[in-house]
């Protein structure tokens, strides 16, 4: 195979996935995006730093994480499937890293990028509060200063998180512009940084942001995709049949995805916040939106016929984000990935259902991917196999669900 | 637009160049508030199109922003603002100032033909920089409509050509790397940039960012071709509303006021 014929060469040289991704940035910060460009094609040409990578990984961030067999919930949707069909499911447990996702392998990679950078402060923005803990969490482990900047939506719905940053020595500024979420942390995310490229490495959590953010990000979260393939292999000697994962900005889902990207046999799923219905409000950008430019890439977003953005909602503040990484965008218009709506009573009842099956309490991002799973795998025949990405731990939602289920705690 | 420049220019002056938000706090206000600004003496009138995320700017002109969006202006409008002021202001140029994506959601070649069709002379976009020029110059070079670029204090002398490459109108520098409105730059550092800009390109070259005051205004103004004043006059609207008119002309006057004095001066 020749690499212009691969799904995994991507982005071109000047940061597009297919019409997607580019550099939609104030000047200011122009010659700063291109420097960070240049220090990481210097950085992956550099076997120290990804010895340093491989090393934090396995020792800080505790990786490999299992790759494993959910019997109850593969023979329970085998009992509701029809004869013959229900798909072998496994659960990639990215919940089990350190601060309890997928999140923490991009922010110990971007950290280096930092200290590489002699950047002596990072800042990052944050929805749940998962991204914010990972950053102040290497932050401190590498002694940086660290602000983060989160909704005052969010610090409220989140306290435990706050506090968990703060403990870890991080600055964390309520934002109280817009619908205080996760899009106006970003907005203000970004004017801090203009304002401070001199000292300031801005650690984006997810795979968008303007080129190099979607391409690093990915490459960093791709070592999910790379176990996942050496653990199937051999636990059952030959790759997957379909991988499942949820996708707000689509950090875990296209670190899983890439590295299956060109195999074609593998099928693959993205699962989008439907929030209250298609219908109603909610934060599937691919499903129910359209291609834009916001906070430095173009990609698909929720968007009025001006070009006015509209408020994303999910259960799930991870995925309530009215836009999706460029990479995702790509993927959807050349139909290599299919992307499926799950709506928050459906994730509802995933989380429920995974907590009493396997003993796994699993976030309400990662609840959507399980929901798509449970109406996905009955489906299959019984010989296929399933990867799920279950990329976060519920631990910070138990409020939340507790709420929505109508259970005082 | 060129023309206008080389007026202030031969009265020994720099332009004012202004900034409001269009359709804060309505459209229906708009008009009289753009008429306060050329009755103070502006020579170069910047409308914003407001957006819901203007990652660029400080908190007076996000908010702004959102009196604009929350008073219901739409693209439409800003045309229609745009299209009047052409009718009763002939020669007073119009720059569209704001963010990509409501410029670019129905095409590039809709949003340029809407600007040659109102009167507009130049548009800035804040987020398209010189790297995603395809999205949006070729349309309005192919219109004529000036593409007005910005540079700022980190483009450095390597970059220039490129921030210049596709330039028209003017160049604004942006004299502080940060938001609009926050913070001012030292007036040593404003001198050493404008004169390396004006070392490497004929275009004139506009100063803003922090510029709040008679006294900076006049102070830029004795180095720059044109000083832009934005987020003071947006504060004006932001306390006065649908009254603002007259207090916005009564500042602009005094921002006038300063540019000309300093024009006596050198003459004497």
């Amino acid at each position: 195979m020749t690499i212009q014929n691969s799904l995994r060469s991507q982005p071109d040289a000047s940061g597009h996935f297919g019409s997607f991704g580019g550099r939609y940035v104030a000047e200011t910060l122009m010659p700063l995006i291109l420097e960070l460009e240049k220090v990481y094609k210097d950085a992956r040409q550099d076997p120290a730093f990804e010895a340093e990578f491989a090393d934090l990984l396995k020792h800080y961030v505790g990786r490999p994480s299992p790759l494993y067999f959910a019997e109850r919930l593969t023979e329970a949707l085998r009992a509701q499937a029809p004869q013959g069909k229900g798909a072998k499911i496994y659960l990639k447990r990215e919940e089990l890293n350190h601060t309890g996702a997928h999140k923490i392998n991009n922010c110990v990679g971007q950290v280096l990028l930092a200290r590489r950078m002699g950047k002596p402060r990072v800042i990052a923005e944050t929805g749940a509060g998962q991204h914010g803990v990972a950053t102040a969490t290497v932050a401190a482990r590498f002694g940086l200063q660290c602000t983060i900047f989160m909704g005052a939506k969010d610090v409220a719905r989140q306290q435990p998180n706050v506090f968990r940053m703060k403990l870890l020595g991080a600055e964390v500024i309520p934002v109280m512009s817009g619908a205080q979420t996760l899009k106006d942390a970003m907005n203000e995310a970004l004017r801090h940084w203009v304002a401070n490229v001199h000292d300031t490495f801005y650690i984006i959590g997810t795979a968008a942001g303007p080129h190099p953010y979607p391409e690093l990000v990915r490459d960093f979260q791709s070592v999910i995709g790379k176990e996942t393939r050496e653990q199937i292999m051999e636990a059952e000697g030959r790759l997957p049949d379909m991988l499942i994962a949820p996708v707000g900005g689509g950090s875990n889902a296209i670190g899983l995805f890439h590295p299956f990207l060109d195999d074609a046999d593998v099928a693959m799923i993205g699962v989008e916040a439907a929030g209250e219905g298609l219908d109603g409000k909610h934060a599937a950008s691919l499903t129910g939106g359209s291609s834009g430019v916001l906070h430095g890439n173009r990609t698909y977003l929720l968007q009025d016929e001006d070009g006015q953005i509209t408020e994303a909602h999910s259960i799930s503040a991870g995925l309530d984000y009215p836009g999706i990484g460029p990479e995702h965008s790509w993927l959807h218009e050349i139909g290599r990935v299919k992307y499926m709506p799950v709506t928050d009573g459906e994730a509802l009842s995933a989380f429920q259902r995974l907590s009493a099956l396997e003993g796994i309490i699993p976030a309400l991002e990662s609840a959507h991917a399980i929901a798509a799973t449970e109406q996905v795998a009955p489906t299959l025949d019984t010989n296929k196999l399933l990867v799920v990405n279950l990329s976060g731990r519920g631990d910070k939602d138990i409020f939340t669900v507790a709420q929505a289920l109508g259970v005082e705690i | 637009m060129s023309a206008r420049f080389a007026a202030c220019k031969a009265q020994g002056r720099a332009a004012l160049v202004t900034f409001v938000t269009a359709g804060d706090p309505t459209a229906a206000d708009t008009g009289a508030i753009l008429d306060a600004l050329v009755a103070g003496g502006a020579d170069v009138i910047e409308l914003g199109m407001p957006f819901t995320d203007p990652m660029a700017d400080g908190p007076a002109i996000e908010l702004a922003n959102l009196r604009s969006l929350g008073s219901g202006t739409k693209t439409k409008d800003i045309f229609a603002i745009a299209t009047a002021f052409r009718a009763r202001h002939p020669d007073v140029p119009v720059v569209l100032m704001g963010y990509a994506n409501p410029m670019l959601v129905r095409g590039p070649d809709w949003f340029a033909d809407q600007c040659k069709a109102s009167g507009v002379d130049g548009v800035i976009c804040v987020d398209v920089p010189p790297e995603e020029d395809a999205e949006i110059g070729p349309a309005l070079r192919a219109a004529g409509v000036h593409l007005i670029r910005l540079a700022t204090p980190t483009t450095d002398a390597a970059r220039l050509p490129a921030v210049l490459d596709g330039a028209s109108g003017f160049l604004y520098y942006v004299s502080v790397a940060g938001v609009t409105g926050k913070q001012q730059a030292a007036q040593a550092a404003v001198e050493q940039a404008v004169a390396r800009l004006k070392a490497a390109t004929d275009l004139p070259v506009s100063v803003g960012f922090g510029v709040r005051t008679p006294e900076q205004a006049a102070a830029i103004g004795r180095v720059a071709d044109g000083v832009v004043v934005g987020s003071a006059i947006v504060d004006i609207i932001g306390s006065h509303g649908d009254a603002a008119a007259p207090f916005v002309q009564e500042f602009v006057a005094a921002l006038r006021g300063a540019l000309t004095a300093k024009s006596r001066e050198t003459a004497a």
